[in-house]
């Protein structure tokens, strides 16, 4: 596809069966059968066009950033930081200064946490999650309670649906909350949370908001202007862009008043041997070299995606994951996790007796790529009274086609595994 | 049975001992307890071992928990093999099994191993060798004095973490 970066999204969905031939990946057989991936929210597949980014970088521009007065330090650095530019425009950021490049969504909560947390926080201080985290969203946050003696404490999210039970989320967001940090879409649980009305809420009692994006941003059109949010995070990887990409947003005046977070070259503006000066935001946070190749490959992923439009992704992966609920739910026996109506694209579920490594095993052995496991979520898991559940996710690729191979192959395997 | 594919394994032996494992249960007068952990999916396996006068032999092996039928069946033949064996033949078995399951060991599985040697299959799917060996890591533990184990690394489980208010 060679549609301009800079339109908005088209009026008309696209024929996504057609955008699967930009995914070389998704053409071959796994043991035996046509790959049926399905692990998206694991992290996504990328467009010939996000590849072709990244080896045009290392053929034609490789050098490093921010430092040569040559010509190919000079193509770099234009290169990453028209990335930063990219990237604000696929939030709505004010400005690229908000954009700070992060190796993935752990890595832009875990600096957080060290960086405005070890600054702003004290003992007492209490940081509001839901028990829908991911384990990403809770060990660093535990790691600085550990440091600074400040406290958790977790909205808790109905049953099997995963809703959040907003009466619970009033009676705990008092003023002793400084941060309230949640999913913008839950791993696990699919349910889309109403973050701009969970934002007010903080709001009202002067907390802080983080909003953990990883599973939202490519799929929905994500505007933290209008969301409201202090700060959102993000991992390039799951949205068709390279492993070890991702974007922490944060406003402006609060990056400013951060300490750094690691130290190192770029970070600083002067340095002497016993004394050091902070770089300008977002540079303060990125000490040395960058994945330079990442935020290049992570700009060409977003130019995809909005050419392709967030919009009708969104409707796509709805359609199929309710197709797959649907379709699990006449099977009986299936314990099916999340809201019936409104979830996003992705269903995770109990098959009657059979265990979530089996189900995945078994549905591999036909090439379809599921998860089982945890999912990162020990806590909702333990919470649920399981040890694990086995996960279909999608995206704009995957078919309706696809979805009724994986509940023929669903009801076959608990056929089996019927007693 | 040459052990290939998987779906034929489930079949044969899997499927019978992880719907009926055999020697599942409390073990009251059992002398140790070992508790194994697969932290990767949260699976676990307790195994309760009763030694002989003397720590030796084993003279009654159970044990209780959940895992997916890998893990259930594994452990299930794992007890068949080892119920009244010397800590010696334990020991050698375990070591066979490890052999067999991480493919360290050239060459067919040892007889010794029965039908433990249908589980070798198991060794072409690396994300379920720790499913099978649960259990086994459990008995490493029985042997060597541990009360628990993980599949991660095999020693006790109380390693560093965090806990706050």
């Amino acid at each position: 596809m060679h549609a301009d970066a800079s339109v908005t999204a088209p009026a008309a969905p696209p024929d996504f069966e057609a955008l699967r031939a930009d995914f070389p990946i998704l053409h071959q057989q796994v043991n035996g059968h046509p790959l049926i991936y399905f692990d998206n929210a694991a992290t996504s597949q990328k467009p010939r066009r996000v590849i072709d980014a990244l080896v045009h970088y290392y053929e034609h521009d490789n050098a490093n950033v921010h430092r040569g007065i040559h010509e190919l330090s000079n193509r770099a650095t234009a290169a990453y930081e028209a990335a930063r530019v990219r990237a604000a425009r696929f939030i709505n950021a004010p400005s690229a200064d908000e954009i700070v490049f992060v190796n993935g969504t752990t890595e832009g909560i875990n600096l957080l946490a060290s960086s405005w947390g070890g600054k702003f926080l004290k003992a007492g201080d209490e940081i509001l999650l839901l028990e829908l985290e991911h384990h990403s969203n809770i060990v660093p946050w535990l790691l600085l309670a550990g440091k600074i003696g400040c406290k958790l404490k977790y909205v808790p999210v109905e049953g099997d649906t995963g809703q959040v039970d907003l009466a619970k989320l009033d009676e705990l967001l008092t003023p002793a909350v400084k941060l309230f940090a949640f999913p913008h879409i839950s791993n696990t649980m699919g349910v889309v949370n109403p973050v701009h009305e969970f934002v007010v809420r903080a709001k009202a009692v002067g907390a802080r908001t983080l909003i953990d994006a990883a599973q939202s941003a490519g799929h929905l059109v994500v505007d933290v202007q209008a969301i409201g949010c202090d700060f959102l995070v993000f991992s390039g990887h799951k949205i068709l862009g390279p492993t070890g990409s991702g974007v922490l947003f944060g406003r402006r005046e609060l990056l400013d008043a951060m300490p750094p977070y690691q130290g190192g070259g770029e970070m600083i503006s002067s340095v002497d041997f016993y004394t050091a000066k902070w770089n300008t935001v977002p540079h303060k946070f990125e000490a040395g070299t960058p994945h330079i190749a990442g935020a290049i490959g992570l700009a060409a992923a977003m130019d995809y995606l909005d050419a392709v439009g967030r919009e009708h992704i969104f409707r796509h992966d709805q359609e199929l994951a309710l197709r797959a609920q649907r379709g699990l739910e006449a099977l009986g026996d299936v314990r099916i996790f999340g809201p019936r109506e409104g979830r996003a694209g992705l269903v995770s579920f109990v098959l009657g007796q059979a265990h979530a490594h089996d189900v995945v095993t078994l549905a591999d052995q036909k090439g379809i790529a599921l998860r089982g496991g945890h999912h990162c979520n020990q806590p909702l898991h333990r919470k649920l009274g399981i040890k694990s559940s086995a996960r279909a996710s999608f995206y704009f690729y995957n078919t309706a086609a696809e979805v009724d191979r994986f509940l023929e192959e669903m009801a076959r395997i608990q056929h089996f595994f019927r007693a | 049975m040459e052990p290939g594919d998987l779906e034929e394994l489930y079949q044969a032996v899997i499927l019978d001992h992880s719907r009926k494992p055999r020697n599942f249960g409390e073990l009251p007068d059992a002398t140790v307890t070992v508790d194994g952990d697969n932290p990767t999916c949260g699976d676990e396996i307790h195994l309760h071992v009763r030694f002989g006068p003397g720590g030796d032999p084993l003279e009654q092996v159970k044990f209780t928990g959940s895992g997916c039928s890998i893990c259930m069946a594994s452990a299930s033949l794992m007890t068949l093999k080892i119920n009244g064996r010397s800590r010696a033949e334990a020991g050698a078995l375990l070591q066979d099994f490890q052999g067999m399951i991480t493919g360290s060991a050239p060459g067919p599985a040892p007889k010794t191993l029965g039908d433990l040697r249908l589980l070798s299959g198991v060794k072409k799917f690396p994300q379920r060798v720790k499913c099978a060996t649960l259990a086994w890591h459990a008995l490493r533990g029985a042997l060597e004095g541990s009360t628990g184990v993980t599949t991660e690394d095999g020693t006790d489980t109380d390693s560093e973490g965090i806990a706050v208010g």
